[in-house]
């Protein structure tokens, strides 16, 4: 499909970006043809959104040229990149959660009645945006309302209004489900068969080689290659994007042992008849010491409300909890967190970074707010605690002292792993951990889980997606419609039966 | 396709979208609606003569002025910036109405440059915080002494205004019934609509609550913000030259000195109003309500009649007080 | 050179040195420092203590600053304090006695911690937004101390309580060693322990701080409280200073100088990272300025016009795109486009999300 002789839409040619002293893109290629669906490969913080960045002028190279159609751009920013038919969707869904999802859409294409905005044809061509993308919302809600999934397909229909013959999607699939990728993959497709070209992002391997016609590979600033992608193999891929073999993720490939549960244990955390009225209904859960439980269930089935309800963030309204057989009412986060349980939310940059302080003061944050502030870590410990953790789970750039905005997305997401590893936790629930993150600090991440579970912790895992839930947990428990409707053995479930129990084919 | 809409989920009745409750995003306006309806019936069952056209007509001509102000603050609130300097500028807009017009100029050049001052303060506040990022606190504060002293270079004393034509405009009044509308409460009321429409209907109005949801998203939407934030600047600061055009015309006088903490006031009925100081959400009919609340414990005040200048401090203070407190109510019980 | 000139405290000390050079030319004599009866003497004495409150006051203020809050009522609590004291001292048969000055400065502390506490409360308890929360005591609490004084202004005199305003210790103003020390003690707590690190977190983000195990309420109470209680200590100098509570313009427009000195030392009033040292700079430049209008022989009436021109100067000078332009000027001497890349999105163009 891939029209080899057309002459490429955008063309980027040594490409350089500093942010002193780092330098984030380094002399790196990119060339659009129309028609083509290319794929921006690289590991967290290889440079793929600043070198998105640099295209629509929201950075400025320090070096490089940038032709689109021949003719050489330099652009002031989103707004002229737009004017010349350049549309992205940037990694943060980056809509005004304020406004209503049809302003969302059609703001700055918006029709017009006398001089003044036509709210009604606004609506209606939103509408048929919307559907187009497979969406059924009224555009008259207020973004706010919606999940971030819908969110991400908001913008996504946005890009899509008016003529673009340049798509930029970075990183679309991270917060969606396999229904709604495939039907953005349809809509992609379409898009690439009416001649636009389609930069697309990921760190989901099948997705690039199901959607994808070629691939640009950038490692750590630099250009590794550009590969048509059904001529190179997924295991040199991931090679020529860490730099290393597959061997890391092979480690995390073996199964995990099914160390037999002591008959009679207490559970950690016992709940029974847990609810909240609007969220959840109640369900019960043990969760064990040295057990990972995942959670499966589609968007907004409310595996991320359990998850909540677990950890004090919201308030149940009905149930008890019992933590190492002691009744206990988890009322916030710092109750729950006095019991040893810890919570990544799934909403990263709203409830989890706080990027205005540094990665050293992310990572102790946790762990200094338990201890209160009359007793501040001993700075020693600090910079040794948050080395190992800088080392251990390739945070870059390895700098305690960048602030947190500066990082990448999955450089950020890991911070907020170490930042709940360091309160060293009996219960760590991770609502979407891998969310963002690369291959390979995929499979760290994953052996991570598996070992912490072997040294006695009991985790909570919850991820869209399946396989890796599957590959991870002891038990599942699966979720459908704000209600727990089965839990069964991780070591002897199969995808397909999963799958069918999250549907609502399977038994009850 | 999962759509999960916790929050609001329409129902489909025959083909129409009926939403399931009142939109969270009004529910404050409301709020404020129900606290100031709840004053008037308070106020008129235990005042005489409380709830009478008059009190009410005079309500919006005592605060005409208030009106534009708030209305042109609320844009600037709504991008998540705030105006320090309206009431300075309002008393440079009354000094300059009144030493024109003494110098014997006609009140057709004044009344365009009064305004125009405001809008040339308003869009050197536009382009000190959107060009040279200084926070809008800030450089609003030093408009506000610019000002000021301004006020002072060109008039350190009160200046009467005696110009005829000037006059006639201001004491302009229609009568229906019992019920009075003065010029000025007919611009603001005009003001108030232009203000409703921009907001609504116009891309730029769009664009203000957008830059309050989020800069930099907006920015990276594509939407013009740089424009947007400086022109929502301008228009504060012109609405604040017009409602020294106004504050002119009720007191025929120019003085230095009005005005003092008016910012305050404009701020507060914003607020008030249901406007998060935060930028994005809120609504200029609110603001209005906002200034009526102010306007009406004023009244009350005066209807109190025997209070020492303190208590009068004070039970402003404290009808503030329950006033935001109810409305905090009003909205924590149904969100 | 240029790492120097991009430091948040060169231009507030630039502006300082600015001050001071101009008043030395005006007047030679302005920065010698004379020894009388054992105390110091001269001009910078004096910008010392008049610096005193409005260092106090600013200190509260930054910390509300940081949780992303504001506090308007400071005045108001200045003028509380003053007359809580004066009253008290004024009513008791033994004004002169240190038991009498020592209950009037607990009663009139006490009631300020209230006040403050009170603030804490609309903000922290009940979420309402800072400005109107604390507005509400800036409106009634001049009634409040109004109605304290009987509408009138309150003198008196008493010796060990004048001493506060104007005496000596160790040579010094006592005024200047009591704000500078409690705003060492404020510094030196803030920094070394974990206070500073976890009032910032809940400043730039009170959702994930929360998650986190930050007791933010707790903490945003506290900086209520704390400022309400500098506030009532700076009102307490100011009265001493006077020996008369004027409970109209006792601690007038206080707020805003310290909301400019906060502003001036770099902290953003967006919330999040502050800096006490730029707190201290801008209240020195403040005070300096204001010392400046009279030794330059400036007429009241361009006074404000003045103060506007120097505010602009300096915060134009300290904007993020005047310090690039300056960078890059020094880097190479013909001024071009700088060469580092510019984020359109500005670090400090802070998103405040509310759901
Ligand atoms: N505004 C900035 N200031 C300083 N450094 C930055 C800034 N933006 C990005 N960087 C750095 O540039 C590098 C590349 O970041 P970028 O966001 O492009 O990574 P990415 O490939 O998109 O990663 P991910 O897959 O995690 O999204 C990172 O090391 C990051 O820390
Ligand atoms: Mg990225």
């Amino acid at each position: 499909m891939t029209q080899q002789t057309a002459p490429p839409v955008v063309e980027m040619t040594g490409i350089s970006v500093e942010f002193p002293p780092v330098k984030a893109l380094d002399g790196v290629d990119l060339h659009l043809r129309p028609g083509e669906i290319h794929a921006l490969m690289g590991e967290n913080g290889a440079g793929k959104s600043t070198l998105i960045k640099a295209l629509t002028g929201i950075y400025s190279p320090t070096a490089g040229t940038i032709l689109v159609d021949g003719v050489e751009r330099r652009f002031t920013g989103p707004a002229d990149a737009r004017a010349h038919g350049i549309s992205t969707v940037y990694q943060e869904v980056n809509l005004c959660e304020n406004l209503t999802v049809a302003e969302n859409i059609m703001l700055g294409a918006e029709p017009r009645l006398l001089g003044g905005l036509n709210w009604r044809a606004m609506r209606r061509q939103a509408a048929v945006h919307l559907e187009h993308m497979g969406l059924d919302i009224d555009p008259a809600s207020s973004l706010g309302s919606h999940s971030l999934a819908v969110q991400q397909l908001v913008a996504i229909c946005r890009a899509t209004v008016g003529d673009c013959k340049v798509l930029i999607l970075d990183e679309p699939t991270s917060s969606l489900d396999t229904d709604e990728v495939e039907h953005l993959f349809t809509v992609m497709r379409a898009l690439r068969d009416d001649g636009v070209a389609i930069l697309f992002v990921s760190h989901f391997l099948d997705q690039i080689y199901e959607v994808s016609d070629r691939m640009t590979v950038l490692r750590n600033g630099g250009l590794v290659g550009e590969f048509v992608t059904a001529d190179l193999p997924a295991a040199e891929l991931v090679q020529h994007m860490i730099g290393r073999s597959m061997e890391v993720l092979e480690a995390a490939e073996e199964v995990v042992e099914h160390a037999e549960r002591p008959a009679g244990a207490t559970p950690l955390l016992q709940v029974v008849g847990l609810g909240r009225k609007g969220s959840v209904q109640p369900f019960d859960l043990d969760l064990y010491e040295g057990e990972v439980v995942g959670l499966a269930g589609l968007l907004g089935s409310g595996r991320t409300e359990l998850a909540r309800l677990l950890t004090g963030a919201d308030r149940a309204d009905v149930g008890q909890a019992r933590v190492a057989g002691k009744p206990t009412r988890l009322r916030t986060p710092r109750v729950a967190m006095g019991h040893g349980i810890a919570y990544t939310s799934e909403d990263r940059k709203g409830e989890g970074v706080v990027d205005g302080l540094t990665v050293r003061e992310n990572i102790v944050l946790a762990l200094q707010a338990e201890r209160g502030w009359m007793r501040p870590l001993p700075r020693k410990q600090v910079d040794e605690l948050v080395a190992k953790y800088i080392q251990q789970l390739g945070i870059r750039p390895a700098n305690p002292e960048a602030l947190l905005r500066n990082l990448s997305g999955g450089n950020q997401q890991k911070v907020l792993l170490a930042r709940w590893l360091a309160t060293a936790p009996r219960l760590l629930v991770l609502d979407e951990p891998t969310r963002g993150i690369d291959v390979g600090a995929k499979a760290e991440i994953q052996k991570l889980v598996a070992d912490l579970a072997a040294d006695g912790m009991s985790v909570v895992f919850i991820s869209a997606e399946l396989e890796e839930v599957l590959r991870i947990s002891h038990r599942i428990t699966v979720m459908r419609d704000r209600r727990k409707v089965a839990e069964i053995d991780g070591g002897g479930a199969t995808m397909d039966q999963v799958v069918d129990l999250i549907a609502g084919g399977g038994t009850k | 396709m999962t759509t999960s809409a916790p929050a609001r989920t329409p129902r489909k009745l025959g083909g129409v979208k009926i939403p399931t409750r009142l939109d969270r995003r009004y529910l404050p306006v409301v709020g404020t609606f129900v606290v100031l309806a709840l004053m008037l019936i308070v106020g008129g069952s235990r005042y005489e003569n409380f709830l009478t056209p008059a009190v009410v007509s005079n309500l919006f001509i005592n605060n005409a002025h208030l009106i534009v102000l708030a209305v042109g603050m609320t844009f600037v609130i709504l991008t998540g910036g705030i105006d320090l300097s309206v009431g300075s500028v309002l008393a440079l807009s009354t000094v300059i109405t009144a030493a024109l017009l003494q110098a014997g100029w006609p009140p057709a050049v004044v009344i365009p440059v009064a305004v125009a001052a405001g809008t040339v303060i308003g869009l050197a506040h536009g382009v000190m915080i959107h060009y040279f990022q200084v926070q809008p606190f800030v450089a609003t504060l030093a408009g506000m002494f610019f000002a000021r002293g301004l006020c002072f270079l060109i008039a350190p004393e009160s200046i009467a205004i005696d110009n005829a034509s000037f006059a006639e405009l201001a004491t302009w009044v229609q009568i229906f019934g019992e019920w009075r509308m003065t010029s000025s409460v007919l611009i603001a009321l005009i003001v108030l609509g232009l203000g409703f429409v921009v907001l609504h209907l116009t891309r730029f109005g769009r664009t203000v609550y957008a830059i309050g949801g989020g800069e930099q998203s907006a920015l990276l939407m594509g939407l013009p913000v740089a424009r947007t934030k400086v022109l929502a600047y301008v228009v504060s600061g012109t609405c604040a030259g017009l409602g020294g055009l106004l504050f002119a015309m009720a007191q025929r006088s120019g003085y230095s000195l009005t005005g003092v903490g008016m910012e305050l006031d404009a701020i507060a009925a914003v607020v008030i109003g249901g406007t998060l100081l935060t930028g994005g959400t809120g609504f200029v009919l609110g603001s209005v309500l906002g200034v009526l609340v102010l306007g009406l414990i004023q009244t009350i005040i005066t209807f109190e009649g025997t209070l020492s200048s303190w208590w009068t401090r004070i039970v402003i203070g404290v009808l503030l007080l329950i006033f935001v407190l109810l409305q905090r109510a009003l909205t924590l019980r149904r969100t | 050179m240029t790492n120097l000139l991009r430091h948040y405290l060169f231009w507030p000390v630039a502006a300082l040195v600015a001050l001071l050079v101009a008043n030395t030319v005006a007047r030679p004599s302005f920065l010698a420092i004379t020894i009388r009866d054992g105390h110091l003497f001269g001009a910078p004495i004096d910008i010392l203590r008049t610096t005193a409150p409005l260092l106090l006051v600013a200190l509260g203020m930054t910390l509300v600053i940081a949780t992303r809050g504001i506090d308007l009522s400071v005045g108001a609590v200045v003028a509380v304090s003053g007359a809580v004291a004066l009253s008290h001292l004024a009513s008791s048969p033994n004004p002169e006695s240190p038991v009498t000055v020592l209950t009037a400065v607990g009663l009139a502390l006490a009631l300020c911690l209230v006040l403050g506490v009170w603030n804490g409360f609309l903000v922290s308890a009940l979420g309402i937004q800072p400005i109107i929360a604390t507005l509400i005591l800036m409106t009634a609490g001049r009634g409040v101390a109004m109605l304290i004084t009987g509408g009138m202004i309150t003198t008196v005199n008493s010796a060990p309580f004048k001493v506060l305003g104007s005496g000596f210790w160790l040579g010094l103003p006592v005024a200047a060693v009591l704000a500078f020390g409690v705003f060492a003690v404020v510094a030196f707590v803030v920094r070394r322990t974990a206070l500073g690190m976890l009032l910032e977190a809940t400043g730039i983000n009170p959702a994930a701080s929360r998650l986190s195990g930050v007791r933010s309420k707790t903490l945003t109470w506290t900086v209520y409280a704390a400022s309400g209680l500098f506030a009532g200590l700076a009102g307490l100098l100011i009265s001493a200073d006077t020996m008369a509570a004027d409970a109209n313009n006792a601690g007038l427009f206080i707020e805003l100088d310290a909301i400019l000195a906060v502003v001036i030392g770099g902290t953003a009033l967006s919330g999040g990272k502050f800096n006490l040292s730029g707190t201290l700079v801008g209240a020195l430049v403040i005070a300096t300025l204001e010392r400046t209008v009279t030794v330059l022989g400036i007429s009241p009436l361009v006074t404000p016009l003045f103060m506007a021109l120097v505010v602009i100067a300096v915060t134009l000078l300290q904007s993020p795109r005047m310090r690039e332009r300056l960078t890059a000027a020094t880097r190479r001497p013909v001024a071009t486009t700088p060469p580092e890349p510019q984020p359109a999105a500005r670090p400090d163009s802070t998103e405040v999300k509310t759901r």
